[in-house]
C-alpha cells in the first residue's frame, strides 16, 4: 500500500478500477450500455473534432478560461500563505458542473441518444444539464429528492425555465442518493434512447474517469495560469468534496508534481463525532453503491445512511472512487469542516474579497482559513471556487437568523 | 445433485416465488408459499437503495428495514426455513453492499451454514465476479446470474460462464413491477439462451397472473413471481399468508400443468 507508483495520473485500469475502488457494479441490463459508452468515449477522446467542439463551447458558451485570482485582503487577514482562487464560479450557470455537462451532451449526441436524464442534489448539476439540453434541443428529465426540491426552489424554477421536467423523488430519504436511484431506474427502462449525464466523478466506469477528464480543464488552466503569473507551482491545492468532481478537476493535472500538496475538504455537518455529517472518507468505510466500490456512509450491515450537510451539494453518502484511491495511496490529504465553519468561511470571503461563494467552496475556504496561517508568507495556496452563492442566500439567511 | 438441480430436473416447469425478508411474518409467509406449491424460494435481502426495483419491492425493502431487519435476521429466517423444509431450494436475492459488507467469505460461509442454495446479486455483473463469485463457489453456493433483453449474443457466453443453479432471464429492460414483455420476445430469447447452455432458464419481471405464468412456463424451465406477492405482504401484513396461498396456488397449478 505504501509503494509510490510511477505516476498518479494513469488510473483507472482497463476494468475501471482505481486500486480496489471503482469498477462497474450495475445490473445486467445496464452492463452492455456501460460498455458501449466506454467504447464511444474512447473514440471521442481520439477524435480531434470532438475535443475542438468541446474547447470551443467552453470558451464561447461557458466563458473559459476562468480567471486565476490572487486574494490580497483574505491573504492579509489570514497572515500566512498567499491565497489564490480558481474562479470557476464565474462560469455560465455559476458552477463547475457545466464543464462536464458540455462534454457528456456532446458524447450523447455523438451516440445518437435523443433523451437526457440526470440526478441533482443542490440543483447545480440539474441546472447545468437543463442548460446544455436547451442549448442542443434535447428533452431533459431531472430527478431531484423531494426534500431538495423544497430546499432549493430557485434552482427548480431555473430548470423549468430551461425546459426540463423536474421529477421530485419521494423514495428513501428523498435526497441526492434517492434521486440517483431513480435516475438509474429510468435509464434501465429506457436504455435504447436515453443518455444519463451523471454529475460527479462517481458511478460505473467510465463515468468517474470521464467526468474527471472533462473537469480537468480546471487544473490544466490553473497550472498554466499559475506558472505564467508567478513562475512557479502552488504549494497546496484545496477543494471541497461531495462526490468530488471539482476537486479531481483541479488536482488531477498536478498529481505528478511532487512538490504540490493537496487537501480535499469533506462536509463534517454537525461534527464527525455524531451521525450528522457527509464525510464518506473520514467517517465512512468501503462498500458498493451506485455502480462503484468506494467509501460510503453505512451501518454494520451495509445499509446506506443519510448524509447531512448545510450544503445540499455535499450531502451524498458516497464519494468518487478516485478519491478513495488517492486517500489510500496517501497522495492527497483529506479533512472535514463543519456547517458552522463553512458559514464562517462564506462570510469571510464576502467581507474580504467581495465574492459571495456557494456553500460547497465555503468548506474549502474554511479549510484555507485554518491552514494558511500555519504556512510561510512566500508560499502559495490555490483553492477552487467551484460555485457562486446566489442559490444559497436563503439557507444562509435562515442560519444567521435573518428574515428575507 | 443439489436441491436446485433436483428441482429443475423434474419434468414440469418450476414456480419460483420471491418475497422480501422481514416484511411481515416471514416464516408464515414462506410456509404459505411452499404449501401452495412454490418450487423455489427467493428470499430478498432488504437494502436501503434497491435501484433495480420498482415501487412494490422498494416499499417492501423500506417496511422491512423500518421494522429493524438485520442481516443476522435474514440468515436466521433462512436457517429456520431450511429446518422446516429440508428439500425446497432457497435462494437469497439482493444487492452487493449488504452481501460484501463483512467480506465475501463471511457472507458465503454464513449463507452456506443457513442452508442457502444460491445467491442472486443484482449489481454484480460477470465483470465484477471476483467481488463475490469465488467465495460462493468455494462454499457450494450457486451464483445465479441474470440475462436481459440487452444481453446480446456477443455477451451471453460471458454471462453463462460461471453461472450456476439456473439463469434468471429478466424479460423486460426495466425495473421489477408491472411492465410486461411480449410472450414472443420471451420465447425467442429463452430459445436463444438455451442454445448456449444446459442450465435451466427461469423467466421473471412483470409476471402477475396464472395466465401469464402458464404462457411463460410453456417456453421456460421456471417462472419467477415477485412484485405481485410482495404487494400482498404490504397490503395484508399479518394476514398476508392466506392471500399468498391463494395466489401461489393458482400460479403453481398454471405453471405445473403448462406443458
Amino acid at each position: 500500500m505504501n509503494t509510490v507508483p510511477n505516476s498518479f495520473r494513469t488510473q483507472p485500469d482497463e476494468r475501471g478500477h482505481f486500486g480496489q475502488f471503482g469498477g462497474r457494479y450495475v445490473a445486467e441490463t445496464l452492463m452492455p450500455l456501460v460498455l458501449d459508452l466506454e467504447r464511444e468515449y474512447r473514440k471521442a477522446q481520439a477524435d480531434p473534432a470532438f475535443q475542438a467542439e468541446f474547447d470551443d463551447l467552453l470558451e464561447h458558451y461557458v466563458g473559459r478560461p476562468s480567471p486565476l485570482y490572487f486574494a490580497p485582503r483574505l491573504t492579509e487577514e489570514l497572515g500566512g500563505a498567499q491565497v489564490w482562487f480558481k474562479r470557476d464560479e464565474l462560469n455560465h450557470t455559476g458552477a463547475h458542473k457545466i464543464n462536464n455537462c458540455i462534454g457528456q451532451i456532446l458524447l450523447a449526441i455523438r451516440m445518437g441518444k435523443t433523451r437526457i436524464i440526470a440526478e441533482t442534489g443542490a440543483g447545480q448539476h440539474g441546472v447545468a444539464t437543463a442548460t446544455v439540453c436547451a442549448r442542443f434541443g434535447l428533452p431533459c428529465v431531472i430527478y431531484m429528492g423531494a426534500e431538495d426540491v423544497k430546499r432549493q426552489s430557485p434552482n427548480v424554477f431555473r430548470m423549468k425555465l430551461l425546459g426540463a421536467e423536474v421529477v421530485p423523488v419521494t423514495s428513501g430519504g428523498a435526497t441526492l442518493k434517492d434521486a440517483m436511484n431513480e435516475g438509474l431506474r429510468d435509464w434501465v427502462a429506457n436504455v435504447h434512447d436515453t443518455f444519463y449525464i451523471i454529475g460527479t466523478a462517481a458511478g460505473p466506469h467510465p463515468y468517474p474517469e470521464m467526468v474527471r477528464n472533462f473537469q480537468s480543464v480546471i487544473g490544466k488552466e490553473a497550472r498554466a495560469q499559475m506558472l505564467a503569473r508567478t513562475g512557479r507551482l502552488p504549494d497546496l491545492l484545496v477543494a471541497a468534496i461531495g462526490g468530488g468532481s471539482n476537486a479531481l478537476g483541479l488536482f488531477h493535472p498536478f498529481l505528478d508534481d511532487a512538490t504540490v500538496k493537496m487537501l480535499g475538504v469533506e462536509a463534517a455537518g454537525h461534527g464527525l463525532d455524531g451521525d450528522e455529517h457527509a464525510a464518506s472518507l473520514l467517517g465512512g468505510s468501503p462498500g458498493v453503491l451506485h455502480g462503484n466500490r468506494t467509501y460510503l456512509l453505512q451501518d454494520a450491515d451495509g445499509q446506506i445512511t443519510e448524509g447531512h450537510s448545510i450544503s445540499a451539494g455535499l450531502d451524498y453518502p458516497g464519494i468518487g472512487p478516485e478519491h478513495a484511491w488517492l486517500k489510500e495511496s496517501g497522495r492527497v490529504d483529506y479533512t472535514a469542516v463543519t456547517d458552522e465553519e463553512a458559514l464562517e468561511g462564506f462570510q469571510l470571503l464576502c467581507a474580504t474579497e467581495g465574492i459571495i461563494p456557494a456553500l460547497e467552496p465555503s468548506h474549502a475556504i474554511a479549510a484555507v482559513k485554518k491552514v494558511a496561517p500555519t504556512m510561510p508568507k512566500d508560499s502559495i495556496i490555490l483553492a477552487n471556487l467551484c460555485g457562486r452563492g446566489d442559490k444559497d442566500i436563503f439557507t444562509v439567511a435562515e442560519r444567521l437568523g435573518v428574515e428575507l | 445433485m443439489t436441491r436446485l438441480t433436483t428441482t429443475f430436473a423434474a419434468p414440469r416447469p418450476a414456480l419460483v416465488c420471491f418475497i422480501t425478508a422481514g416484511d411481515g411474518d416471514t416464516a408464515a409467509n414462506l410456509d404459505a408459499l411452499v404449501e401452495a406449491g412454490a418450487d423455489v424460494i427467493e428470499l430478498g435481502m432488504p437494502f436501503t437503495d434497491p435501484m433495480a426495483d420498482g415501487p412494490a419491492i422498494q416499499s417492501a425493502n423500506l417496511r422491512s428495514l423500518g421494522a429493524g431487519t438485520t442481516t443476522a435476521d435474514v440468515l436466521r429466517y433462512a436457517t429456520d426455513f431450511r429446518a422446516r423444509h429440508p428439500h425446497v431450494p432457497l435462494v437469497l436475492m439482493g444487492y452487493a453492499n449488504p452481501m460484501v459488507r463483512r467480506g465475501p467469505e463471511w457472507f458465503a460461509d454464513a449463507a452456506a451454514q443457513a442452508g442457502v442454495d444460491g445467491v442472486i446479486c443484482v449489481d454484480i455483473p460477470p465483470e465484477e465476479d471476483d467481488a463475490l463469485g469465488p467465495a460462493l463457489r468455494a462454499k457450494g453456493i450457486a451464483p445465479i446470474r441474470l440475462a436481459t433483453p440487452t444481453t446480446d449474443a456477443a455477451r451471453l457466453p460471458q454471462v453463462l460462464e460461471g453461472s450456476e443453479g439456473f439463469l434468471y432471464y429478466v424479460s423486460v429492460a426495466g425495473i421489477t413491477g408491472k411492465q410486461q414483455a411480449q410472450i414472443a420476445s420471451i420465447e425467442a430469447n429463452v430459445a436463444r439462451i438455451k442454445q448456449s447452455t444446459n442450465i435451466p432458464v427461469a423467466v421473471g419481471f412483470g409476471v402477475r397472473t396464472p395466465e401469464q405464468a402458464a404462457e411463460i412456463a410453456k417456453v421456460a424451465d421456471g417462472v419467477v413471481v415477485g412484485s405481485a406477492l410482495v404487494e400482498l405482504c404490504g397490503q395484508y401484513g399479518a394476514e398476508a399468508p392466506q392471500h399468498l396461498k391463494t395466489l401461489t396456488k393458482g400460479l403453481a397449478e398454471a405453471v405445473h400443468s403448462a406443458r
